[in-house]
């Protein structure tokens, strides 16, 4: 536990001294311990625990947004736990649900267990409908067809710049809409 | 269309080019836009006191300074911790601490002086009401501007957060008004000037709990 929960800490420190492959196995690392920790809030709350991935892509999302928050000379774990914690109780609220969310279900005595991805998300693909058509083609060109800033500004004629600007604006916009 | 959680990852990671700034930059930013229309109000309807250039030698109408000013670090140092989701007020709150000790110095040191005037018309004064609501209206842009800027960060106790914007705002705008006002009595200033740093409080309190939530 200890052990992983400092890799964290230095997977954070190299993303944010711009290592774009740290902060990228960092994301695949927390997920699963993120979904447990959302199914097991879901099912806590008496929730279906299939709405789970939505909560996981909400926190990422928040993460990701909120990351010049984390202080680079603490751990990484209990900021990350503290998003994760406010993200769910969030959208137990928004379920309808008064409830509060154990401490102990983000603490770091968190078991080892790891979910797989099992349910799909529907709230965030749902938004991106939503959004202007150069963020939202920029965002399908680099998440779902994997194509670099490069190839995704060659594609639609535009500077990597633009790509940048249009992708962090997607993401920011995103978050926006999935907490009206 | 979908976007499951490893694309979406996928598009997070191509985002770490992007640079966000820092909360206090932001927030400094934003308390620097509001200022202007409080510096405004204080110039347009109240204006420094005529007899100023002897008053900044009484030590009690140097200390509504020193006691505003630092409400106003104090606030800001404790909101900037706030901003931070996994902070809490344990061991930051100590900081508010300052300016009521400072407030109370000076009463104590005011008490042990031969006073000419009563307590009760000290601490009344003259100017009860125009504090009132000077200090409020003067605050508001600000409490506006420090809202904005926190919006920045990602506080779990969003009421929290906005009580301590609310009071970083009134320090601010109290420390202008210090200017203006002729009672200099420290009983004066810790029961309106503290009433209304609390009346900033609760508003800030009210637009934090909604504004503030990330």
């Amino acid at each position: 536990m200890r052990e992983r929960e400092d890799e964290w800490t230095d997977l954070m420190r190299s993303a944010i001294s711009g290592d774009g492959a740290a902060y990228h196995r960092l994301l695949k690392a927390v997920t699963p311990v993120l979904r447990a920790a959302a199914r097991r809030g879901l099912a806590r709350a008496g929730q279906p625990v299939d709405q789970s991935e939505d909560i996981v892509q909400d926190i990422l999302l928040a993460v990701h947004l909120k990351r010049h928050t984390w202080d680079a000379n603490a751990p990484f774990a209990p900021w990350l736990f503290a998003i994760a914690r406010n993200k769910l109780i969030d959208a137990l609220r928004r379920r309808g649900k008064r409830v509060f969310v154990n401490i102990d279900d983000f603490a770091e005595t968190l078991p080892g267990e790891a979910a797989e991805q099992t349910a799909s998300a529907g709230e965030v693909a749902a938004q991106l409908q939503m959004l202007p058509a150069r963020q939202r083609e920029v965002l399908q060109s680099i998440a779902v067809e994997n194509a670099s800033i490069k190839d995704t500004a060659a594609k639609y004629s535009m500077s990597e710049g633009a790509v940048r600007v249009a992708l962090h604006r997607g993401l920011a916009s995103l978050t926006a809409k999935l907490r009206e | 269309m979908r976007m499951d959680t490893d694309q979406l990852i996928r598009a997070l990671a191509a985002d770490n080019t992007h640079r966000p700034r820092t909360v206090g930059f932001v927030l400094m930013l934003a308390l620097l836009a509001a200022a202007p229309v409080s510096l405004l109000i204080f110039f347009a309807e109240l204006g420094v006191r005529p007899d100023v250039m002897t008053a900044i030698h009484n030590p009690f109408f140097d200390l509504k300074f020193a006691v505003t000013i630092a409400l106003a670090i104090s606030a800001i140092a404790v909101s900037l911790h706030l901003s931070r989701p996994e902070a809490s007020l344990r061991g930051f709150g100590w900081w508010l601490l300052v300016p009521a000790g400072l407030l109370a110095a000076g009463i104590s040191g005011e008490m042990m002086m031969p006073q000419r005037v009563p307590m009760m018309t000290r601490l009344v004064g003259s100017n009860s009401k125009i504090c009132m609501t000077a200090v409020p209206a003067m605050a508001l842009p600000l409490l506006a501007g420090a809202l904005i800027g926190l919006r920045h960060g990602a506080p779990s106790r969003p009421a929290v957060a906005g009580a301590i914007a609310g009071l970083l705002s009134s320090g601010l705008a109290a420390a202008v008004y210090a200017a203006h006002c002729t009672d200099d009595s420290p009983l004066f200033v810790a029961t309106w000037y503290t009433l209304a740093a609390a009346l900033m409080a609760a508003i800030g309190a009210l637009a934090g709990s909604r504004m503030l939530r990330f």
